[in-house]
Formats: structure tokens, sequence, C-alpha cells
């Protein structure tokens, strides 16, 4: 009922009392009559009421409303955005045989700020930015590094140029690490030991869709620099920190994800001297990875397979002209909140050797995510080398992104 | 020796810059084409819903987070009906085009996508997954098989599949 038709009852009304009242001479109302008009004037009004009640609230609800499109919308037009990831662990393992010691620590061990901004819509900025280990500096285990810094242009609908500091295309953990989107509280030591993730380098990528599900990554980047005795490819990192650029690297990457779950890529990285020139028997250096990615409905298996094949001397000398290792993981989410993994993994960054360098572990553990994208983690590991002890024990873990 | 150490590389480069298509990346398809083909070709004027109230709240709860407008476009003919919706994936923006019949997906699509990384999703070959699809509470009935580094769009995607099939719904229940 509206307001006019109300006011109109009202009027009504009001004639009605007044044309009894300038006609009292033929019938003046009774009591009772006078009553029931005072009940149904009485009626109208808390009608009015209601009315008037219902409209204020339909005017603070598009209040609302307005104002929480309207922030969801500086959102989606906002040019410039962050966010970040961090993870926090707990190792308790304890060693058994020569040279292995315990590890009883909790350690803040990565806070991630990105920043980025689109310039326009073909032409973007992205950056992350890495504290390691929540104290640097002299005497502290920690680092602050820029893990990643560069431009991206779209230069048509399937082709991508991107330069600056950008992770390499390689592995499956290397370009997406963050906690809530991998099990297990420390990441699997195949693609930390043997690609070495998080691996970053500067140079120049071209990124070329050729189908629908099959894309090509070549890449022209700054390379590593190892140093006598330390042949491992993580030692050899150079973080585009006043690196040396005497020998440069290449590498390209084929990516097929054509089928929903599945994702198969194999990537091939080449640099002519590992040592940047600057070690005798030192000499050129090719890594080879591949690896398989399947998910079905709340199963996942994850495989990886990669190899780095050293030339020189002095590197086969020291058995790390093969170095090589893969893992294995099957998972199964049984529901949004909860999954639960095993993974074998084994490398040997000594393969080249005669005697027996190989690390093998056995892991399995459980991911509870109390929203998607934060999630507490814990797993038992088992690791053994094969030239010294053994360590097992569990991790706990606390990490998130956003 | 530098020029022929990569010269390799750098020929493929060009023959990859050179023999790329010149489409502007990102849009596949203007909405405008979308609705039309939608409609084969005789697309309804729009109609408009506006997010307020209990409306707002669910669509709110489906997404996670207030929806980036006030009033939603879409197209309704013969029992189907169009919209046209935007999502975060991981940083910007996504457009997907959805058409609803009978409370399921009949398609959905990605019109305009500018993620850096995660564009797997719009290959036919995943969208197809969601034909057929319906809402059951706050969730799709059916599991979405994701692609690997592309689960933020993938959540993007099953987001505005649930506002759409929700808002049709409604639509439906509101004409009754």
């Amino acid at each position: 009922m509206s307001i006019k038709k109300s006011l109109k009852g009202l009027v009504a009304l009001a004639l009605a009392i007044a044309g009894t009242f300038s006609a009292n001479a033929v019938a003046a109302p009774s009591n009772a009559e006078i009553f029931d008009m005072m009940q149904e004037m009485k009626k109208e009004l808390k009608n009015l009421k209601a009315e008037n009640n219902a409209l204020k609230g339909t005017v603070e609800e598009v209040v609302v409303s307005t104002d929480e499109a309207i922030k969801a919308q500086i959102k989606l037009a906002n040019k410039s955005h962050w966010g970040g990831y961090g993870e926090l662990h707990y190792n308790n393992l304890e060693g058994q045989g020569p040279g292995v010691s315990d590890t009883k620590q909790i350690d803040f061990h990565r806070f991630v700020l990105y920043f980025g901004h689109e310039f326009r819509d073909d032409l973007r900025f992205f950056s992350e930015f890495e504290l390691e280990h929540s104290l640097s500096g002299n005497g502290h285990p920690g680092e602050v590094e820029l893990e990643q810094g560069y431009i991206q242009y779209d230069y048509n609908e399937t082709t991508q140029i991107t330069g600056g500091l950008f992770l390499m295309p390689i592995g499956i953990m290397n370009e997406t690490h963050e906690p809530d989107t991998f099990y297990g509280v420390e990441r699997n030591t195949v693609e930390k030991n043997i690609i070495p993730a998080t691996w970053w380098e500067a140079g120049v990528m071209l990124t070329k869709e050729l189908k629908p599900g099959l894309t090509v990554d070549v890449a022209l980047t700054s390379g590593l620099e190892a140093t006598a005795d330390k042949y491992k490819p993580r030692d050899g990192r150079q973080k585009v920190a006043n690196a040396s650029a005497r020998s440069l690297a290449s590498i390209g990457r084929v990516k097929y994800t054509a089928i929903p779950g599945l994702e198969l890529a194999a990537s091939l990285f080449m640099q002519t001297d590992y040592c940047q020139g600057v070690v005798v028997g030192c000499g050129s250096a090719t890594a080879f990875e591949t690896h398989a990615v399947y998910k079905k409905d709340k199963f996942q298996l994850r495989a990886l397979y990669a190899a780095w094949n050293i030339d020189g001397d002095d590197v086969k000398a020291k058995g790390a002209d093969k170095q090589n290792g893969f893992y294995l993981e099957p998972s199964y989410r049984f529901n949004d909140k909860w999954g639960a993994f095993a993974r074998y993994e084994t490398y040997d960054n000594k393969d080249g050797n005669s005697t027996d360098t190989e690390v093998e572990a056995r892991s399995i553990g459980f991911n509870y995510w109390i929203d998607p994208t934060v999630v507490a983690k814990f797993d038992y590991v088992d690791q053994s080398k094969a030239d010294a002890g053994d360590k097992d024990g569990i991790n706990i873990g606390l990490g998130y992104s956003f | 020796m530098m020029l022929k150490k990569y010269s390799l590389l750098i020929i493929a480069t060009l023959l990859l810059v050179t023999v790329s298509q010149l489409f502007a990346r990102g849009v596949y398809q203007t909405d405008k084409d979308f609705i039309s083909e939608a409609f084969l070709n005789k697309p309804p004027e729009n109609s408009r819903i506006m997010l307020g109230g209990d409306v707002r709240k669910r669509v709110t709860s489906l997404l996670g987070h207030p929806y980036g407008g006030l009033i939603i476009k879409y197209w309704e003919k013969e029992g189907r009906t169009a919209w046209i919706l935007k999502e975060i994936g991981k940083t910007e923006p996504i457009t997907f085009g959805i058409i609803i019949k009978n409370s399921k997906i009949e398609k959905i699509k990605v019109l305009e996508f500018r993620e850096s990384r995660g564009w797997e999703v719009k290959y036919p070959a995943f969208t197809k997954q969601y034909n057929g699809v319906s809402l059951e509470g706050d969730k799709l009935d059916k599991n979405i098989d994701g692609v690997s580094g592309a689960t933020l769009s993938l959540w993007a995607m099953n987001g505005v599949s649930k506002v759409a099939l929700y808002l049709s719904q409604h639509l439906s229940n509101k004409s009754k």
C-alpha cells in the first residue's frame, strides 16, 4: 500500500468526521463509530510506519551494496597490485651416522612480497622480493633477494616477450612454489639440489603458443658460475648480483597442457662455460629436465627427472660431471580441507665418481587447508646418504599466499 | 664468435616473432560477438539485475568476496540466459561469457585474459568440462580437473560459473 493511498484514507476519514459533524443535525456518530474510525486510523498509521521502515532498509541495503561494489570494482580496475606468500617451518630430525647432525629448528623460511603494475593491456611489470630465514646481514642466516623483476609484453594473442630478471622455465616448482600449491613442509630435494630451484637469471625470453595446449619458451640469459670444488648447480647461482657475464646461457622448454589435468614438459639448458672462465678444468654444461603432472578428480601424481652433464677434467675428477635425480609423488585430496601425499626422491650431485654418493628420501604427510590459500602441513621424512648417515623425523609448517 | 654461438637461438626467436599473427593478445572474443553468437545473430535486448540484499549476500558467498559491480547485465531468450562476468585470477581480471539453460551450464568461454600465467583455462578442451554442470548448494556438482600452474584461473572460472547459475536460478524463481 502506498503513502498516497494511506493519506487519501486519512483525508476521507477526516472528511467523513467533518461531514458527520456538519450533518450533526441529522445524526451524530456514536462513540462506537468514532472508536471504529480511530482504530482504522491506527491501523493505517501502523502500515505507514512499516512501509517507511522497509523503504529505509532498502536504501541502507543499496548504500551497503554500492559501497561493496565500488571497492570490488576498484580492485578489478586497479593497475597496480601486490601480494605475497610466506612459510614458517619447524624441523625435528635426528641424525644417525658419521657426520650427520640433528636438525631441530624453527625458521620463518620465506617471506615474500609481490608487486606488479599494468602499464597497458599488453605491457606489465612483475616483481618478487624475498627475505629468507627471517634475518639477514653479517653473521645472520638470511638473505634479502630480488627473485623476479621483469617487463612482459604481449606481442600478439599467442606470443609473449619477457625481459628482465625472471624464473627459469624448468621444473614443476621453479615457477609455481607458493606453499599452498604443494605437499610437504620443505620443497623436494631433487628440484632444490639438481635444478636448482628457486633459479632465476636475467635475460630475454620468448613464449610462443604453437597450438592450443602446446607452448614453447626460449630464452637467452645470464649463466651460472661454479667455483673450484663447488660444482653443484645450486652453488653456482649468481642471482644476478654483479653477476659475471663472460659466458651467457640459453634455455628452452616445450610444455603440453592440452588435456585437462595433464602437464608434460621438457627443458634444456646450455652454457658454454659453467665456471665463467675462471676455473681450469671446467667446461660447458647442459641440463635436461622433464616432468609430468597428472590430476584426475582427487588424485594427483607428480614425476620429475633432471640431469646435468658438465665438461672439464677437474669437474670430472670430482665426480660432478654427472649430476641427476628424480622423484615420484602421488597424492590424494580428500576434500577442500585435507590432502595426503607420499614421495620418493633420489639425487646425486657426484654421480660421475666411483663411490656411491646418492641421497634417498621417503616422505609421507598431509596438508590441511585452513582457507584455499592458507595451509598447515605435517610430514615424516626418512633420508639416507650413501656416503654418510641417515636422518629422520618430522616437519611441521604453516604457509599462506594472497 | 658470440653471434655464431647464439645464432640458432636468435634465428628461432626471429622466426617465431615473424610468423606470429597480428592480433591483440588477451581479447579472444568481444562481449558483443559472444552474445550475438549465443543467440544465433538474433540477440535479445539486455536486461539488468541489481546485486542488493540477499542476492548480493549469496553472490559474495559463492565468490568468496563481493562482486565488482552493483548491476549485472544479462540476455534472456527462450529459456536461455547469457552472462558476461569478470573475476580476478591471480592479479588481473578475466572476462568470461557464460550461457545457462535449464539451470545447467550450456557453455563457458574465456573472452579476455590478462594474467601472465594460467591461460590454459581458455582451451575448449578445458572449458567443455563445465558443459552440463549445475549448482549444488554452494558448489558445482562436478569436479573440474585443473591445469598445473593455473589454479587461480580455475578458481575464478568456478566462481563466475556458480554466480551465473545462481542468478539464472534466481530469475527463474522470481518469474514463477
